[in-house]
């Protein structure tokens, strides 16, 4: 009998991976969407000074999970240096699960798209945002609000049909 | 027009693999020669088909014929001739094209090479090579089609990402395909193994060449990657545990398997149906890869989501080829039957262990790369899987086996007591260990697990070599006897002394790299390791696609000069991406390497600086393993059991020829 058992594990693998599928970003919104952003109390990468949401409160802010670890987030990065460009966006990296030296050599070594970035090596914060891989990507608006988030890389496309609009709309809204 | 010749090729490639797919297989059942004798052709037709669809998209990329959607997305004017070539594996789209080309290569290459292999077996095994090609071609043809135009054309392409315009880059695709893909070998001989309801030791022969090239195929691809992260991405790592990388990891785990089984499985004829398994589970992992990975070379499990229609067409195929083949082997393997005992010190006992390891080291990687996956689909919480995990499971996991190799090899067939090595072993045991921990007192710092990873390496080395010694102890002409051994032991040697040379680079690199990130005026010097670094000079320098500043560096070391290095930051024409090249002191014993980050404004930039001792072991431990492959790979005793049947095979023809004359 134990020749079924690959043929068992392998359609048990099957399940998970289609629903993998349909666990598709776009399709299925975060628990957070619409809830204020969770809380956090995080250093900076660069220096003792500290952040929370708070701090950010009456912009319209990007909220971005990357490590030095992680490969897709070579990809995303062009995309970061275009919203980098975007007035009245205020651009905040977390540093997740990551040793402070790497963080701040890979940010050297391929530009510092953020305005701030937070350093997290615990990555607790992540966890209460519901990070389950690097990268990904939450957009708050003017009240601290999560109002999208995006799973993996920010291609081109996401960039141009998603983040663009939803972040002129966002800079719309009053307060 | 070009376009639609390589589409129209393409189609007929396809024609060519049902063909190759349905007749052959069923002529080997119904014993009709002719039906199994159109194998061979169909598998050649289908390779010259795939050669002129992928040269034909190829030229659309040399000639910026930008009417093609993909060549305006991927090509541009501007880059240079061969990263255009390089530049069609470097979508979605042209690199499953390279796939099936891939796989039609390695079904011609059969179809050649396997003249003298029994009519019913090779039909099986290229009718099975036809069906995965079918799957493949499929997809392309219905869900990532390279040659679909667009209206209206662009005047110019968007461009490679520059991170791709490399050529370690560049190689790294076609290897890692070669290796991937070349599992679909042994997957096939399995299928085919199992549908006959016999694997002789015949089958298993011909199985080993094709595996060892594969392997080395895959271990030059994963190590080129490898080599790749660490100089381009330039922070001073080789390995990342991404879903990428683990996806070409895990056939490898599963292939090394493969290898030590088939060689019990033929010589011994044992673990039958194990070696079955692990054929078929190598390849599924390189499947489950493929379907990770999908779309090129630089996603990570996200990309899962990206396109769901592809993403469902590789799942379909999954099941079809992945359940069948274990449907397969879970109903026809009590065939397989192991005709051979042996006892609990033998080199088989070895082998399992080896196998088994393997395989649990392979579960390991496979769960942390698909846990997110899991625990998301059950609604379990969200988490992110890094590095760190793999380190804590991995590396124990791999330590007994490293400590093993060189026992495992010394060890008689079915039952050994280790007579008369015993205390030869044990002496080198003690001699590694001391030596490991004299030369670690060369480093700074001394540490006790230092010597400990330099006298296994060293232990891993010497237990290896003094195999060799003992094969010849009896032999009165040592030299000439050393000539007589087979390619395939000193394959195997110089495979496992790569073992050992590839974990003394990553114990030294992880324990002993130092590494710093500076602020630097040009005229300045700053120390790391004992070297000094000069900042020389900045210029601005014009590449053919590129601006770049380029910073130039002199090294020092107690007042000798060691080196000039220079290190760039380019920016890119067409996407206007930056990326940076390090400057690279390469060495035998430690590299240096120099990174240059920001204009920090006054003529100061920011300088990372990093000592890399031992790194180069790492690759060169793998190119020693892949050579061990090749080297096993050609041993003669595959060519001579070629000839035999030859041989036989003519003089049954001659006699044909005779009883023809006669009536």
């Amino acid at each position: 009998m134990w020749k079924y058992i690959p043929l068992i594990l392998f359609f048990g693998l099957v399940g998970f991976l289609a629903r993998g599928l349909s666990l598709d970003p776009s399709e299925l919104p975060s628990p957070l969407i619409d809830k204020p952003a969770p809380t956090f109390q995080l250093q900076s990468l660069f220096d003792s000074s500290e952040y929370n949401p708070e701090s950010f409160t009456g912009e319209v802010w990007l909220f971005n999970v990357w490590a030095s670890w992680c490969r897709a987030c070579i990809t995303e990065h062009p995309e970061l240096e275009k919203l980098n460009k975007i007035e009245g966006l205020t651009m905040v990296g977390l540093n997740h699960k990551d040793v402070l030296d790497d963080g701040r050599s890979w940010l050297n070594r391929f530009g510092n798209p953020f305005d701030t970035v937070v350093f997290d090596q615990q990555g607790s914060t992540g966890i209460n945002y519901g990070v389950y891989g690097v990268p990904e990507t939450f957009i708050m608006d003017k009240k601290g609000v999560v109002r999208y988030k995006h799973i993996g890389p920010i291609s081109e496309e996401d960039l141009n049909t998603i983040l663009l609009p939803l972040i002129e709309q966002l800079k719309a809204e009053q307060v | 027009m070009i376009a639609e010749i390589g589409q129209f090729a393409l189609i007929l490639a396809l024609c060519a693999a049902v063909v190759l797919a349905v007749l052959p297989l069923i002529g080997s059942f119904i014993v009709q020669p002719q039906w199994m004798a159109l194998a061979r052709p169909a598998a050649l037709l289908q390779l010259l088909m795939v050669t002129i669809s992928y040269l034909a998209l190829t030229s659309t990329f040399i000639t910026n014929d930008f009417s093609v959607l993909y060549t305006a997305n991927t090509s541009n004017t501007q880059l240079p001739l061969i990263y255009k070539i390089s530049g069609v594996w470097g979508g979605h789209e042209g690199s499953i094209l390279l796939w099936v080309w891939v796989l039609a290569i390695w079904t011609g290459a059969v179809a050649i090479f396997s003249k003298h292999m029994p009519a019913v077996l090779l039909s099986r095994v290229l009718s099975v090579l036809g069906m995965i090609s079918i799957g493949f071609m499929l997809f392309v043809l219905l869900t990532s089609n390279p040659f679909e135009r667009i209206f209206p054309i662009p005047v110019d392409g968007a461009s490679l990402n520059p991170l791709l315009q490399d050529i370690g880059m560049a190689a790294h695709p076609p290897l890692l395909y070669m290796g991937y893909v070349g599992f679909s070998v042994a997957f096939a001989f399995a299928v085919a193994a199992l549908l006959g309801g016999e694997l002789d030791s015949a089958t298993l022969r011909w199985m080993r060449p094709w595996t060892n090239i594969a392997w080395m195929f895959l271990t030059l691809g994963i190590a080129l990657g490898s080599y790749w992260a660490y100089y381009e991405l330039g922070w001073g790592g080789w390995w990342f545990w991404d879903p990428v990388e683990n996806a070409s990891f895990m056939p490898w785990l599963l292939g090394t398997a493969l290898i030590h089984s088939l060689a019990a499985s033929e010589k011994r004829g044992v673990f039958k149906a194990w070696t079955v398994l692990l054929a078929v589970l190598a390849f599924s992992l390189s499947l489950l890869g493929t379907f990770i990975v999908r779309s090129g070379v630089l996603t990570s499990v996200h990309a899962f989501a990206s396109d769901p229609a592809r993403g469902k067409f590789i799942l379909y195929f999954l099941v079809i080829t992945i359940g069948l083949s274990l449907l397969l082997f879970a109903v026809r393997s009590h065939k397989l039957k192991s005709t051979a005992n042996f006892e609990l010190v033998s080199r088989e006992s070895a082998l399992l262990l080896n196998n088994i390891l393997l395989l649990v080291a392979c579960a390991a990687v496979l769960l942390g790369t698909l846990y997110p996956l899991f625990l998301d689909a059950l609604d379990m919480g969200k988490i992110s899987v890094g590095p760190q995990y793999f380190n804590a499971v991995f590396v124990p996991l791999m330590l007994p086996v490293i400590m093993v190799v060189g026992i495992g090899a010394l060890l008689n067939w079915k039952k050994d007591k280790l007579k008369g090595r015993q205390t030869t072993l044990l002496a080198l045991v003690i001699l590694s260990l001391i030596a490991g921990a004299i030369l670690a007192t060369q480093f700074d710092g001394y540490k006790i697990t230092a010597a400990a990873a330099i006298g296994l390496a060293i232990w891993v080395a010497a237990s290896s070599l003094y195999g060799v010694y003992y094969r010849l102890r009896n032999k009165r002409n040592r030299l000439s006897a050393a000539m007589h051994t087979p390619a395939a032991f000193w394959g195997m040697t110089i495979a496992h002394i790569g073992m050992g040379v590839f974990t003394l680079g990553v114990a030294l690199t992880s324990m002993f790299a130092d590494e710093q990130t500076v602020r630097m005026g040009i005229g300045e010097t700053h120390e790391l390791a004992g070297y000094e670094f000069r900042f020389k000079s900045i210029d601005e320098v014009r590449g053919p696609n590129y601006v770049a500043a380029q910073a130039t560096f002199v090294i020092t070391k107690e007042q000798n000069s060691v080196s000039t290095l220079v290190a760039e930051k380019r920016v890119y024409n067409v996407r206007r991406d930056t990326m940076t090249e390090a400057g690279i002191d390469g060495g035998l014993t430690r590299d240096l390497f120099i990174a240059l980050g920001e204009h920090l404004g006054n003529n100061e930039w920011s300088i990372r600086l990093q000592y890399k001792p031992f790194i180069r072991w790492i690759w060169f431990g793998t190119v020693f393993m892949a050579l061990g492959a090749l080297l096993a790979a050609v041993d003669r005793r595959y060519r001579v059991a070629a000839t035999t049947q030859k041989r036989a095979r003519n003089t049954k023809v001659a006699t044909g020829a005779a009883t023809g004359a006669a009536s």
